[in-house]
């Protein structure tokens, strides 16, 4: 017993300062990337072929890039209903307050905007692995330690040259009453590798201490206020995702974390799996990297329910 | 009869030097070198033209420290190993899932991955009788963790049978190793099972660098068996504090969450992810460690030593505890055996099995790391040999620091991979042996790339340990596993 206690002194208060204080990370962090373009020789395209994921594109999709159709689910012989279709059973909570739209299943990879001349950087295909930089001896890229990826919409992980990225804002203030001080999440692993999946459960440590901001993950869908999706959505995945978000209570939530569960990741276009979680449930928020830190999943949840400064 | 290709730990051969056998033969020469106690570290097919499929094992002998090769064509159907050989039982179920071979005589004939797509349900094994019922879990869990379904047939509490069926994380990596971008391979490698990104990128590295002739300076092997340890020291942490999660004895679960990050965050100090991303490549680590850093990390590391010294010894002073790990899940050294079990799971079953100690590869041929065993087989033996190998490699990892080589961290220039060469990979990742098999066609391009993760050895020894169980101790004994879905899925 006077062990227990006197491990109890020892170990101490270990909780991080986090949001009231900038996070600590280390300095080779990689955290958000910014282009240069004006380092670039005109023609050199080195750092789009270097990656490998299709994320670093020129004025549009990359030419690696293929637009994913998800085919009908069938399930018992039965062909289901639309993929990421809207069920007439769910009610969605609308977002009124002219933030950005929700990215809805129906913006695919491959809709991305026509941009401004040079390198741009799909933050949601984007492995931070920095090949693009080792593949760029002008030194056209380079990744900060800014910790703050989260975006609303699909579109708005676009990285490019000048602009801002377009961080998370809070849900709407009808959706913020019901979840703001208590979300209940249900979290499905659909491919994930086990680094995404670690790095979420960490924050259930003392160390980001998750339930001191109401946010809870649930053993069941049928208690939880939405789905915290993982991994590229493997086909012997898809009906088990399928099912749990159907299972979740309207009006719901559902948050992809990590390059799989956005685009697939290292695994886009393999045809085992369907290029993240968008086929089969409408997602409203989007934590990029592969897998993010602690830090920035945490940053994207408190964002979306309004406990951070837009900043 | 040939006696087969021997080679070591990240040696390679002309592909064409592996004895090709009868089918008759190969099952022969399979079954008399487990016998004479070699361990199947693998055992794959690969199309050899027209219908015909080139089956290859390779047989550990930890004693001798090699690897033995052999292979053999087979058509339609071949002679399962399984009745004579368990261990083999996983393996060719793999080979009839992905070639339509079958395996005659195997007597578990069920998918492994359903590669094919669709719900991963099969038929299967029932217990019928009075008070006789079946619990179905998975695939998606009440944790945050990865999806597989779990078959419980329970008289009462008790668990007569346990039938783990997997596949839901397949994601085409072996596939896509060949008939992929190369710019993508590494990435594969790395989130194959993304827990244990160092212990795979290491063996990929290994078996590139050997089929390409490349040197791998001393500095960079040494950086990579930090990198290794401290992927281990975290994970193991990370097991005895779920561990104790799940006995609900919550201070070793507290710290031990926490300390599990501190131990990632080593990792981090010296590439800047948790998970050890973008560390290892082909010849050599892409982040050095200077001065500064080296003793920011052994200050680190000596606070993290000191912390989890702490929470783990409370453990072993609980009688409640100790109740509940004691005597549970336990296996015995003959079914271990028999299973072909690797890593922590095997050495808790008094078996030494260790690649750093049988096949010393990198900086392990010069330093060693005394291996660690128990004997009794169950949940406090499977948590005592993790707790005795974190106590040595935090001074593995401190020694490497103090003495790291000069020069530099990564060899100068890549090299093309030869033509036709066959390389066997093995390293000691903290599940147990992660082991690559890697061959090149006659253009030098990949033309096989095999995986084997300690899970897919390990899967069946959790079944085999919940028999007699009750099944309230299903999450105690999965946890002292630990195994990777997605690693065994791939």
């Amino acid at each position: 017993m006077f062990d227990v206690l006197l491990a109890r002194w020892n170990q101490g208060h270990r909780t991080v300062g986090f949001p009231a204080s900038p996070p600590a990370l280390p300095d080779r962090f990689r955290g958000r990337p910014e282009v240069d373009p004006s380092k670039c020789p005109a023609g050199c395209r080195d750092c789009a072929e270097a990656c490998p994921t299709g994320a670093v594109r020129f004025d549009g999709p990359s030419p690696q890039e293929r637009p994913h159709a998800c085919p009908p689910l069938v399930w018992r012989g039965r062909t289901t209903d639309d993929p990421g279709g809207e069920s007439p059973l769910v009610v969605r909570p609308r977002h009124t307050d002219g933030g950005p739209a929700s990215g809805r299943a129906g913006e695919e990879e491959g809709e991305v905007r026509g941009g401004g001349p040079g390198v741009q950087i799909d933050l949601g295909r984007c492995l931070f692995c920095t090949d693009c930089v080792d593949a760029c001896p002008q030194g056209s890229i380079a990744y900060t330690t800014d910790h703050r990826l989260a975006t609303r919409a699909r579109e708005d992980l676009i990285a490019r040259p000048g602009e801002v990225l377009k961080l998370a804002a809070a849900l709407d203030e009808k959706a913020r009453r019901l979840f703001g001080r208590s979300l209940k999440l249900r979290q499905v692993s659909a491919g994930g590798c086990n680094a995404c999946e670690a790095d979420v459960n960490v924050l259930n440590t003392v160390v980001f201490d998750l339930g001191r901001f109401g946010i809870q993950f649930v053993a069941s869908p049928r208690h939880a206020d939405g789905l915290l999706v993982t991994g590229p959505v493997t086909d012997n995945m898809r009906l088990a995702l399928r099912k749990t978000w159907e299972a979740v209570p309207a009006p719901k939530i559902a948050i992809a974390v990590g390059a799989c569960a956005i685009s697939g990741g290292p695994y886009v276009d393999h045809p085992e799996v369907h290029n993240g979680a968008s086929c089969e449930v409408p997602i409203d928020l989007y934590i990029p990297g592969c897998p993010p830190h602690p830090v920035t999943i945490l940053d994207g949840l408190l964002r979306l329910l309004g406990r951070l400064d837009a900043k | 009869m040939t006696s087969p290709l021997t080679l070591h730990n990240g040696e390679t051969c002309a592909a064409g030097e592996v004895p090709l056998l009868a089918a008759a033969e190969f099952r022969e020469e399979v079954l008399q070198a487990v016998e004479g106690g070699r361990r199947i570290a693998a055992l794959f097919g690969r199309p050899a033209g027209g219908d015909r499929v080139r089956l290859a094992a390779v047989l550990a002998n930890g004693a001798e420290g090699t690897l033995a090769l052999t292979s053999a064509d087979v058509e339609k159907s071949f002679h399962s190993l399984t009745p004579d050989c368990p261990q083999a039982h996983l393996f060719e179920r793999e080979i009839a899932e992905q070639f339509g071979l079958v395996p005659e005589g195997h007597p578990w004939m069920k998918p492994v991955r359903f590669p094919r797509g669709g719900a991963a349900v099969t038929d299967f094994f029932r217990v019928r009788g009075e008070e006789v019922h079946e619990v179905a879990v998975g695939p998606v869990h009440a944790g945050v963790i990865e999806p597989g379904h779990f078959r419980f047939q329970c008289h009462g509490e008790e668990v007569f049978h346990l039938e783990i069926s997997l596949g839901y994380q397949h994601r085409g990596v072996e596939r896509a190793m060949i008939e992929g971008r190369e710019a993508r391979r590494i990435h594969l490698i790395e989130t194959l099972a993304g827990d244990t990104s160092i212990g795979h990128a290491m063996a990929y590295a290994r078996a590139m660098e050997a089929l390409s002739g490349a040197r791998v300076p001393a500095r960079a092997q040494a950086l990579r068996g930090i990198a290794l340890e401290l992927e281990r020291l975290a994970n193991h942490t990370g097991d005895l504090a779920a561990l104790a999660n799940d006995v609900g004895y919550l201070p070793t679960a507290s710290y031990g969450g926490r300390i599990r990050g501190d131990f990632l965050n080593l990792t981090a100090l010296l590439c800047g992810s948790r998970f050890g991303r973008g560390l290892v490549r082909p010849g050599g680590v892409r982040f050095d460690l200077d001065p500064t850093r080296a003793a920011e990390l052994v200050e680190r590391l000596d606070a993290a030593t000191r912390d989890v010294g702490e929470a783990v010894n409370l453990l072993w002073e609980t009688p409640s505890v100790m109740a509940r790990f004691e005597e549970t899940g336990s296996i015995s050294r003959e079914v271990c055996e028999q299973l072909g079990l690797v890593g922590p799971a095997a050495r808790a079953c008094g078996v030494g099995r260790d690649v750093r100690h049988e096949f010393p590869y990198g900086i392990y041929r010069f330093f060693q790391i005394p291996m660690s065993t128990w004997e009794t087989g169950d949940v406090f033996a499977r948590a005592h040999v993790r707790w005795l190998e974190i106590q040595r490699s935090i001074p593995f990892i401190r020694e490497q620091v103090k003495a790291l080589p000069e020069g530099p961290a990564r060899a100068d220039a890549a090299h093309p991979l030869e033509a036709g060469r066959l390389c066997v990979s093995l390293v000691e990742g903290w599940r147990g042996e992660i082991c690559h098999v890697a061959m090149t066609d006659a253009a030098g391009r990949l033309a096989a790339y095999k995986i084997v993760d300690p899970s897919f050895h390990n899967w069946t020894g959790l079944a085999m340990a919940l028999r007699g169980q009750q099944i309230s101790d299903f999450p105690l004994c999965n946890k002292s596993f630990n195994l990777s879905y997605c690693g065994h899925d791939l």
